[in-house]
Parts: structure tokens; sequence; C-alpha cells
């Protein structure tokens, strides 16, 4: 495991800001810890990257304390900060070399500026990049390390579908090549196309983490949009199973989502001259999984 | 070294497209000189009011570059997250330290380039002038400022260490005789201002500009402890977020 949380807790004052959670973030794999604002996301990551004071428990970057091996660990840890980190007046060209530099790896700062596609802003200076550029540039200076372990605090917050897609594909190369990559993020379904593992938080606590295919569980029962108006206890006769009207042309089919089921289905929809506009088998999303284990509504 | 290098030429570039700030830093320093030197408003102890103030608007300027300046420009880079980004680097608290004093010293050089001229357009004498120990004095002033104003920058926060760095640069200024004699200060003050590294700066810049003759070594042991102690604990003592 290169990332292993135990019973950390975080206090701000009296306020506790994380309580008690414990979970690990398998090397080479994709961890999104996910949560609302004000779960204990980023107080959990901070204390991973070194920046804050754990009140109690203990956590383990690649092997080392992040609070005490701080140094050692910035020689193996790429940050991509929350938003900032950039003076105004810098400009991407000069910023990108100054952390190249910084980090010694031997990491080209124009090729990087190439990878997050920001070759046409090169002189431009960040306070006049929109935040989806900014946060380009800070997933660049992230990569600057080449990193084994990553920490991207909401990499994709406020950044436009062209950037989500550059962004997504960083992500998946650096998993290939072996990097841990954990990230922050309220974004469910964003954090779904990248991720492996999930932590989902909860008001400071972990309320579950493990292989994303482990935490999603599949609904016993098929929904499919047609039309309103479809009698049901025909469509029943045809499936074999009870069939209920949700309204707006949804049905539900009391039954596991099987090829054959979807067959009957959609054969009889057809023979009926009806449309068939949608069809759902009942695999959970991240978002529906995080609402049924965290009781949200 | 080569992160202090890297993190160097970082400053100076900032410094260098923030260029109204450095034209501030020239240009107050400039005034001064030009005000103060033109009208006889101060009392210079009997001597030639230029070789007063020339030494110790020199003193101002470092005061200003090294300790406000610099500590008010890196309380911007915590507010801006810009040091927290640092601190994920390899670069160590001693060397930001380090690369801070150093480009600070940069800027004191194009200050002195205009002073020193301008101070001899005005009248100011230049004989007997130790320059390799003025050089010294004014590293080791830079090396004080700067470690009195990353200390500040590097614990408080930003609004804290702005109201800090200039309530402590007037007291500073006020007793350090730079540019108010402290034969004018009450004795018990201006005794204690001997403690002060403002105090044993505009002495020792005197002292070597001038040649006046005034002991070196109080002041100078004075500003070696501030310029040496002070930065190291400074990078001690230094937060990255």
């Amino acid at each position: 495991m290169s990332v292993v949380v135990e019973n950390l807790t975080v206090q701000y004052g009296d306020l506790t800001a994380v309580d008690g959670v414990s979970f690990e973030a398998p090397a080479g794999a994709v961890t999104v810890i996910l949560g609302p604002n004000g779960a204990g996301k980023t107080s959990t990551i901070e204390v991973c990257e070194g920046f804050r004071q754990a009140a109690s428990g203990s956590v383990r970057v690649l092997g080392l304390d992040p609070a005490s091996q701080h140094r050692a660990l910035t020689q193996r840890m790429g940050v991509m900060l929350q938003g900032g980190g950039v003076y105004p007046s810098a400009r991407v060209q000069d910023v990108l070399a100054h952390f190249c530099a910084l980090h010694g790896k031997g990491v080209d700062a124009k090729a990087l500026m190439e990878r997050v596609g920001l070759t046409a802003r090169a002189k431009g200076t960040w306070r006049r990049l929109s935040g989806g550029e900014q946060q380009r540039v800070s997933l660049a200076l992230a990569l600057a390390a080449q990193p084994e372990v990553a920490f991207l605090d909401e990499p994709t917050s406020g950044v436009d579908i062209e950037g989500r897609d550059v962004i997504r594909d960083i992500i998946k190369e650096l998993s290939e090549r072996g990097t841990t990559v954990v990230l922050a993020s309220h974004e469910m379904a964003e954090a779904e196309k990248v991720a492996t593992h999930a932590v989902f938080f909860k008001q400071g606590h972990v309320v579950a983490s493990g292989e994303i295919t482990s935490l999603l569980s599949i609904r016993k029962h098929l929904r499919f949009t047609s039309v309103d108006g479809i009698t049901t206890a025909d469509i029943a006769i045809a499936a074999g199973s009870p069939v209920k009207a949700l309204g707006d042309g949804k049905y539900e089919v009391a039954s596991e989502s099987t090829p054959q089921m979807v067959s009957r289905i959609t054969s009889w929809l057809s023979t009926q001259g009806y449309p068939l506009s949608g069809i759902d088998m009942g695999m959970e999303t991240l978002e529906d999984a995080y609402r049924r284990i965290a009781g949200t509504k | 070294m080569k992160r202090i290098r890297t993190q160097l030429r970082a400053e100076l570039m900032l410094i260098a497209r923030n260029g109204e700030q450095l034209l501030l830093t020239l240009v107050i320093p400039l005034i001064l000189l030009g005000f103060f030197g033109s009208v006889d408003v101060l009392p210079a102890g009997g001597d030639d009011p230029l070789q007063f103030l020339v030494p110790g608007v020199l003193a101002v300027a470092i005061m200003s570059t090294a300790m406000v300046s610099l500590g008010i420009a890196t309380g911007f880079e915590r507010s801006y997250l810009v040091l927290k980004r640092l601190g994920a680097t390899p670069l160590t608290r001693a060397e930001l330290v380090i690369a801070k004093i150093l480009s600070v010293f940069a800027v004191e050089v194009l200050q002195a380039a205009v002073l020193l001229p301008l101070g001899y357009a005005l009248g100011w004498r230049v004989s007997g002038t130790t320059w390799p120990l003025a050089i010294a004095v004014v590293l080791l002033g830079t090396s004080s400022f700067a470690g009195v104003g990353l200390l500040l920058s590097g614990r408080l926060r930003a609004e804290i260490n702005l109201a800090a760095q200039n309530g402590l640069y007037l007291i500073l200024l006020l007793l350090g005789g730079m540019i108010i004699p402290r034969d004018s200060l009450p004795g018990f003050l201006s005794n204690a201002a001997q403690a002060l590294p403002s105090t044993a700066l505009a002495d020792l810049l005197r002292s070597t500009l001038n040649n006046d003759g005034h002991a070196l070594m109080v002041p100078f042991i004075v500003l070696g402890a501030w310029g040496l102690a002070v930065p190291a604990i400074a990078a001690k003592r230094f937060r990255w977020s």
C-alpha cells in the first residue's frame, strides 16, 4: 500500500474536521476521496502531504511519515493544490521551468506545457488564465516531480470539457506507469471515470472504502423508458415478472437485469410498436452508492 | 546550491515583472535623499548633513527593501498559496531564505547605484571609504532585516504580517538613528537602541562610507548577531502553509 491512514484525527481548535478515519490507497491505483464540501477530504490530503499536523493517528506515504520525513517525501511526491499556488504575475512557461528545475528530475518544461495543452498560453500570466487553464498548470506542477505518489485536490473543479479530457488522460497515464494517485473530489460522476478505488467521507468520518466495483451494488430490477400509457399487465406477461409504471414513460421490471429479460422486453416493445428511449440495467453509479451508504438523499 | 540558484532566478524574475514595485523601491529613497539633502530640517549633530544623510538613507533603503518589501511580498505569497506549493518541492526552508536574501541584495545594488551618485551630486564627500567593509555591512544588514521580515511573514497571517512589518519599520526607523540622529533621543532610548539592527547598520555605514573614525566593534557584533541568528531562526520557524 502506498498510502496508509490509521485512526487519523484532525482538529482546528474545538472543531474536529477529521475524526478517527482509516483507509488505504493501493500502489498504482487511482483512489478518490469522495464527499461533500467540509467532509474532511482536504484536511486528510494535507496531512498526507505533510502540510498539516494530525491531532492523533498515523499516516504513512510510501512508507514515510509525511510530518517528520516531509523533505524525503517531496522527492517522490507530486501535489496539485485546490486552487492557487502560483504568483499572479508569473508566466506559465517560467512557472513550469522553475518547478521542473526545483524537482531536478529532468522533466522538460516545454513538453509538460504541451502535455497539458497550454503551449499557446506559454507567455500568459497566471492571473490571465481561465480557471480551467490554472487547474492544468497546477496539474503540470505536480507532474514536474515525476511522482511515485500524486495528491490531486479537486483536479477537475471549474474545468471545461476539453480540459477534463486532458486531466483524465493524464491521471490514467500516471496510473499506467505505476504512480499512486490520490484525488479528492466532490464530483462523483467525474471521479467514477478515472478512479479504481474510493473512500467515502461524511462529516469527518469514512463511511466506506475499497475497490469501486465492490462498493457498487446491482439493483434487483431493470428499468426502461418508452412512452406513457403502456398497460403494465401486458408487459408483465411478456417479461414473466411484475412491472410497475414510474411515470414519464419509465417502467420498472421486478427482476434482475439478465440478457434474456432485456431481450423479452425489447422484443415485446418492438412487436407492439412502442419506442425504447432508454434502458437501465440496474448497476449503481458511484453517486448512487455514496447516497445509499452515506444515507444522504 | 542548484536549488538556491533556481529559486534566486525565480525571485529576480518576479521582482523584474513587478516593475512598479521595483520603481517604488528605487524612487522612495531617492525622494528622501533629495528632499532632506536640499532642505535643512534635520539636526546632523554638527556634521555636514549630507555626510549624515547619505549613509542614513542607504540604511533606510536596506531596511525597507529587506524587511518591509520582502516581508509583505512573502505574506502575499502565503495568501496566494505559493509558499505551500514550494513546500511540496525539495526546496528547503533555509534555501528559500537564502535565495530571498540574495534577491534583496541584488535590488540593493541597484538602490546604491542610484543613491550614491545622487548623494555625490548633492555634495556628499567620498574620502577614505572602505568599500569591501561597506559591502560586508550591507550584506549583514540585508541578512538581518530579511531575517526579521521572513520571521514575521513565515509565521503570521497575511493581514497581521502587514501591520507588524509596518509597525516594526516605524520603530526601527525612529530609534535607529537613520534619519534622526540618535543623540536627539532620550538617554535610555538611545542606549537601548544600540542593540537594534537599524542603529548598528546606520552607524556602520557612516563609519565605512565616511571613514568618520567611530568605533566599529560594537555595532559590528550587534549586526553580525542579528544577521546570522535571525535568518537561521526564520528558516527554522518558517511555515509553508
